[in-house]
């Protein structure tokens, strides 16, 4: 029902939003704030990205400055948050909106911005291994040097004062460690591997695109989600897995839904859906095992 | 130790609301002293603990601690000389993390937090041998997730995180009250035995004033935001919970408990 090279496209996607997924795990799961910046940071990677290789730069130093760009966004959005004490998910939506120019600048005022002619991370593996497999490998190097990162970063000291801060701020703040900082860290971290997903993505796809950041939140919340309830949460390696490999699902479940007939556009509905059911999953399991007891009782 | 002068909180200032919740606060601790605070609700005890931890800002005074003057310092910077167990204990520890990392979080506060192991070998062997002291079993239940443990079992760990990393002062407001009698008195207990170690001063909030008077050996009553006594020694071992009502006739059943 679905060919080869559809698959391997959809699992080469997924890995670039796996790291996209990744950066969205460490806002909403470790520092426990949904993040909006996203939808603008990932276009900012790609924007820097994009048009750095047109400019003849090697493809790993755009991806550099596309983490780069990325984390800038969301310190902005960190700072607002702690520093103005603006609520987290407005900060968030207003470095959105206001990024939406400046991403417009680094494209040089274009809305689209085309990879034809340029080198890329994909172009260059392509002729130093010729093959189909060749963008999958890319891929799965990148994505496993980022899981990596991941693990080991949330296993240091640092690691371990940024996880407690999404758990617990006071008893953070008791131990010394400022909570402001943190978060700091945690959403330009977070917003830096989000950015590095979008260079990913534009030199993928041989361009930029002003407009591909819309919804891009909601792919890495449902990415998360997914990825946590079919591969368990049990440690954090395994967690960090599961969450990359939801973002692989996610792309799958695109790729079959297409094929089956559906509107690419309706997809942004479908993340939509599937977010609402998983975040309403606690509530909606409550009530449905409450009316089941009542049920019970009155049979008995 | 702790050397506290005039220290003045005004909530709301300039508003219907505003409320003088410390005035001139006067209180001086010696090294190893432990100080049990009793006082009807909205005395001020929380917002003076508050006020030293560096939660609340002081409207005036100072606070001098180890002889260091930290009463502008943030209170993160304070907490490297001061552990704290709150009276929720949802509150002391990260839910979501295990024991040990928990523990390895309050045992890195007066070290440098960079890219370290989060923990090490030797780390996990001292937490292992100290956690026995506790009594409850939680060295072989290290790497089990925080939000496992019984209320106990929490506030007993967050005062072991508390004194972990030996802070010159701990304050502990109603770190009991949201128990069990059994595990109040264990809680209790262990507070005792911590409350000692390396002439670490202790403040200790309670609305039981049987307790009040067993544990420490100093007990201050504070009323309307400042402290109307303060007793040590001889009239301290004659004051029975009985003269206490009789002399401040306070009114608060809970007190009595």
């Amino acid at each position: 029902m679905i060919t080869v090279g559809a698959l391997i496209g959809s699992v080469e996607l997924g890995m670039i939003y796996a790291i996209l997924a990744l950066g969205v795990f460490l806002s909403f799961r470790t520092l426990n704030t949904p993040d909006l910046t996203v939808d603008g940071s990932i276009v900012t990677g790609a924007a820097a990205s994009a048009m750095l290789c047109t400019l003849g730069v090697h493809p790993v130093l755009a991806l550099v400055a596309a983490f780069i760009g990325g984390a800038c966004a969301g310190a902005v959005t960190a700072l607002l948050n702690t520093k103005l004490k603006i609520q987290a998910l407005l900060a968030g939506i207003l470095v959105m909106l206001g990024v939406y120019s400046i991403n417009l600048r680094i494209m040089g005022n274009k809305a689209n911005l085309p990879l034809m002619k340029s080198e890329t991370l994909y172009t260059k593996a392509e002729e130093l291994f010729p093959s189909q497999w060749a963008k999958l490998l890319v891929g799965a190097i990148v994505l496993v040097v980022v899981i990596a990162i991941f693990f080991f970063f949330l296993k240091t000291r640092m690691g371990f004062a940024l996880r407690a801060t999404g758990d617990n701020e006071e008893m953070v703040r008791a131990a010394g460690i400022s909570s402001d900082n943190m978060k700091l860290l945690g959403l330009s971290v977070s917003n830096g591997f989000v950015g590095l997903a979008g260079g990913l993505l534009a030199q993928y796809q041989g361009y930029c695109d002003i407009g591909m950041g819309v919804g891009m939140v909601v792919i890495g919340l449902a990415s998360v989600i997914i990825g946590e309830v079919i591969f368990g949460t049990s440690n954090l390696l395994r967690r960090l897995i599961a969450v990359a490999l939801g973002a692989i699902v996610y792309r799958l479940i695109l790729a079959v839904a297409l094929n089956l007939g559906m509107q690419a556009t309706d997809m942004k509905l479908v993340s939509a859906v599937i977010v609402v059911i998983a975040l309403s999953m606690g509530v909606l399991g409550e009530s449905f095992s409450a009316r089941k007891k009542k049920r019970g009782a009155k049979n008995a | 130790m702790l050397e506290i002068t005039n220290l003045t909180k005004i909530f709301s200032p300039g508003t219907v609301n505003e409320k003088l919740a410390l005035n001139k606060v006067n209180l001086s601790l010696k090294k190893g002293d432990f100080v049990t605070i009793i006082g009807s609700n909205g005395a001020g005890k929380s917002t003076l603990m508050n006020c030293i931890a560096g939660v609340h800002g002081a409207d005036g005074g100072k606070i001098l601690l180890d002889g260091q003057d930290i009463t502008r310092l943030p209170e993160h910077r304070r907490a490297k000389k001061i552990g704290r167990v709150f009276q929720d204990p949802l509150k002391g520890t990260a839910f979501d993390m295990t024991i040990e990392e928990n523990l390895s979080i309050a045992y890195n506060k007066i070290r440098s937090r960079g890219f370290q192991p989060g923990i090490s070998k030797k780390d996990r062997e001292l937490f292992r041998e100290k956690l026995r002291l506790l009594d409850m079993g939680l060295e072989d239940r290290m790497k089990e997730k925080a939000r496992l443990l019984s209320g106990g079992q929490r506030q007993a760990l967050t005062l072991f995180m508390a004194v972990i990393a030996r802070p010159k002062l701990l304050l502990l407001d109603e770190h009991t009250a949201a128990l069990d009698p059994s595990a109040a008195k264990k809680v209790l207990e262990l507070t005792d035995l911590f409350a000692g170690e390396d002439g670490m001063c202790t403040l200790m909030i309670t609305h039981n004033m049987k307790a009040a008077l067993e544990h420490g050996n100093r007990t201050i009553l504070m009323r309307d935001g400042q402290v109307v006594m303060d007793i040590t020694g001889a009239e301290r071992d004659a004051m029975t919970v009985e003269k206490l009502i009789e002399k401040f006739e306070i009114d608060n059943d809970r007190m009595l408990l």
